[in-house]
């Protein structure tokens, strides 16, 4: 268990996260959001285990279920909210949506909805690091899906030669949208299996145990910075909703959604673990919560109201026009 | 002034940006081996002598990595200058061009920008159907993307330097018989002019008149606007005079230079080495005949390569994409539309 100071931390971005999930997803019940959402809620711990030791000079690139990631990289809620709404406020003034959440000034890259897209754009960040002799290191999420691209094999191969520094994250949810991975890869650990075909070392973590996962991302993130190149680490985990905003999870068995979604729920996980070493009072995580239940809900009362952009706006930044803020 | 070869003046080109700015470096497959070709046309052969392999960087054949890379790098301040060895293998990396490069500073609302360089050379020479194509009309249709195709060595070092310096992601093609490297290509046709010594940038959007006319306007681009000058030799002969422009850049597309040569010809040609269906040139035609149907006294003509792969035998390849006879005999027609 870290300090008091950085394990409460911990909890309230995780929270953070959950509540932020669970809003958008009756805001879209409700009708009262546009597009589409594949959210990150019960793979809080990824996330926040992951990303919770960088600065904000280092990077984190995401994949089409980015708000957890970008969440735990600092980007704020009000500015993911506006833009989930398609708002000038938004992170990406409008003109991303769901999918393409970021902020490059806190080191979230825009995220990327091509599965793997985002993969070799790491290794670029990563390469720029070491060319620029700076000491940071990028994070890179992807599903188990992204491992089947052959971005990943590509990539894996020149970062791994360049030792770059760069952590590749597998969130392995099981299934690649909806088909199950033991269709989709003839090994049980798709990412963590195939990292000896390059010669980078990996680790298979419980990615809904948040200290596990700080402490894989510990090790992982040192070694890069030391140029030791790059680290796979395959972080076991579960979505608690579809893939998207309309899939029902008929493919899922019911024994295990019970199994992930009751017994491993990461957040239900961390709190138990809180009490139980006396970390922290019921009181204490309540008013917590309470705290982020109510950012959350002054983000979806400002972003409501908030303006859309002007109409001539989707003209502009198709070229870079000098930096908007 | 030196006299060299458009291979040397991108060379140049290239180094100069290199020692001028920290942050711009090569990457590619074979990009500068010792022993090695530098990338397929010699382009970048030598540069890691003076700049080393941390940034002449050699790769593994991984098109979707390389390009990945461009842009990540880029994003953070870096300036790649990538070479693909053969325009053909963008397809290879298509996504990272066209979903990520072309749109990173749309989708950011405009917080990002990738500064990349993408070398592609192109043109059919003796090579079969994946080694041969012209395929910068492709990359005229997605927004976010510049495309040039410098056709003369003052040209390539002058453009080269400005797409280097550009703050968005420029496809560069480069016709193989134009290189006029020492890697000898059947058919090349010699660019070796006066090349300045000083640090000159070619503006892009703004076309060439490599010849003046007064009947037909031609535009055509690289290996073409050289097709299109023989061909206007011998119609001068015929007493049709033709007015030759090279655009130099497709994106952004110097409409302006060729509307004035077409208020004054009243005939539009387009030549180009790409295939003809939807190629740039229909975007041209459909242009005027939008915009200035009435400066035309005839039908716009389109020479183009055929709607076909382009075959190996010298004969059907040469069979298949324009050349200076197909030029000739549309002008022709049009002088008598």
């Amino acid at each position: 268990m870290p300090s008091k100071k950085k394990a409460m931390a911990m909890y309230e971005r995780m929270y953070l996260i959950r509540k932020y999930e669970e809003t958008i997803y009756y805001l879209f019940l409700e009708g009262i959001m546009p597009g589409t959402i594949h959210q990150s809620t019960g793979q809080e711990a990824c996330a926040v285990g992951m990303l919770f030791d960088l600065s904000k000079d280092d990077f984190m690139a995401s994949t089409h279920r980015p708000a957890g990631h970008d969440i735990a990289k600092g980007v704020s809620v009000k500015s993911m909210m506006c833009e989930m709404f398609g708002k000038e406020e938004g992170c990406c003034h409008g003109k991303g949506g769901a999918m393409h959440t970021g902020e490059f000034s806190v080191g979230a890259l825009t995220a990327n909805a091509i599965v793997g897209g985002n993969i070799p754009i790491a290794a670029g960040v990563a390469l720029a690091f070491k060319m620029q002799n700076k000491p940071n290191v990028i994070v890179c999420f992807m599903g188990d899906g992204a491992t089947n691209e052959g971005s990943f094999h590509e990539t894996m191969n020149a970062a791994a030669i360049w030792k770059l520094p760069v952590v590749y994250v597998c969130e392995n949810n099981l299934y690649s949208a909806t088909t199950s991975i033991k269709l989709t890869c003839n090994k049980d650990n798709p990412a963590a299996d195939r990292a000896p075909s390059y010669n980078i070392p990996a680790e298979i973590i419980d990615g809904n145990d948040v200290l596990a996962v700080n402490e894989a991302a510990t090790r992982a993130i040192s070694r890069a910075r030391k140029g030791d190149g790059p680290t796979i680490l395959e972080l076991k985990t579960y979505r608690h909703g579809g893939h998207s905003r309309n899939d029902a999870c008929g493919y899922r068995p019911k024994d295990e959604e019970k199994l992930w979604i009751q017994d491993r729920d990461p957040v239900k996980l961390f709190r138990a673990r809180l009490l139980a070493e006396k970390v922290a009072t019921e009181e204490e995580l309540q008013k917590i919560e309470k705290e982020q239940e109510a950012d959350v809900q002054a983000a979806v009362d400002y972003a409501e109201k908030a303006p859309f952009p002007p109409l001539e706006s989707a003209l502009h930044d198709v070229y870079w026009e000098g930096g908007n803020k | 002034m030196a006299k060299m070869s458009i291979a040397d003046a991108l060379k140049t080109a290239i180094a100069e940006e290199m020692r001028r700015d920290k942050n711009v470096y090569c990457i590619g497959e074979d990009e500068d081996i010792p022993g090695g070709m530098g990338g397929a046309f010699t382009v970048t052969k030598g540069l890691a002598d003076e700049f080393g392999f941390d940034r002449v960087i050699n790769t593994p054949i991984s098109e979707i990595m390389i390009s990945g890379v461009c842009v990540g790098s880029a994003m953070m301040g870096m300036r790649p200058v990538a070479d693909l060895q053969y325009g053909d293998f963008l397809f290879c990396m298509m996504d990272q061009l066209c979903n990520q490069a072309a749109k990173m500073c749309y989708m950011s609302g405009g917080k990002v920008h990738v500064p990349m360089v993408m070398r592609a050379p192109c043109g059919a020479s003796n090579r079969g159907a994946q080694h041969a194509q012209s395929l910068e009309s492709y990359f005229t249709h997605v927004p976010g993307l510049k495309v040039i195709c410098p056709s003369t060595a003052y040209d390539a070092k002058g453009l080269m330097k400005q797409a280097i310096r550009d703050d968005n992601p420029v496809l560069v093609f480069e016709h193989k018989l134009l290189y006029g490297s020492k890697r000898k290509e059947k058919d090349a046709i010699s660019t070796v002019g006066e090349v300045p010594e000083d640090d000159y940038t070619i503006e892009f959007g703004k076309a060439a008149v490599r010849k003046e006319g007064k009947d037909i306007t031609i535009v055509a681009n690289l290996l073409m606007s050289y097709k299109a000058l023989e061909a206007a030799a011998v119609l001068e002969g015929e007493g049709i005079s033709c007015e030759v422009i090279d655009p130099r850049t497709l994106v952004p597309f110097d409409y302006d230079t060729v509307l004035e040569s077409v208020k004054k010809t009243g005939r539009l040609m387009i030549v180009h080495e790409d295939h003809y269906n939807c190629g740039w040139g229909a975007q041209v035609a459909s242009w005027f005949a939008e915009n200035a149907i009435y400066e035309l006294n005839a039908p716009i003509s389109r020479v183009c390569a055929y709607d076909v792969p382009i075959p190996f035998s010298p004969v059907l390849e040469s069979y298949v994409i324009p050349s200076k006879e197909k030029i000739i005999e549309a002008a022709r027609n049009l002088m008598k539309a």
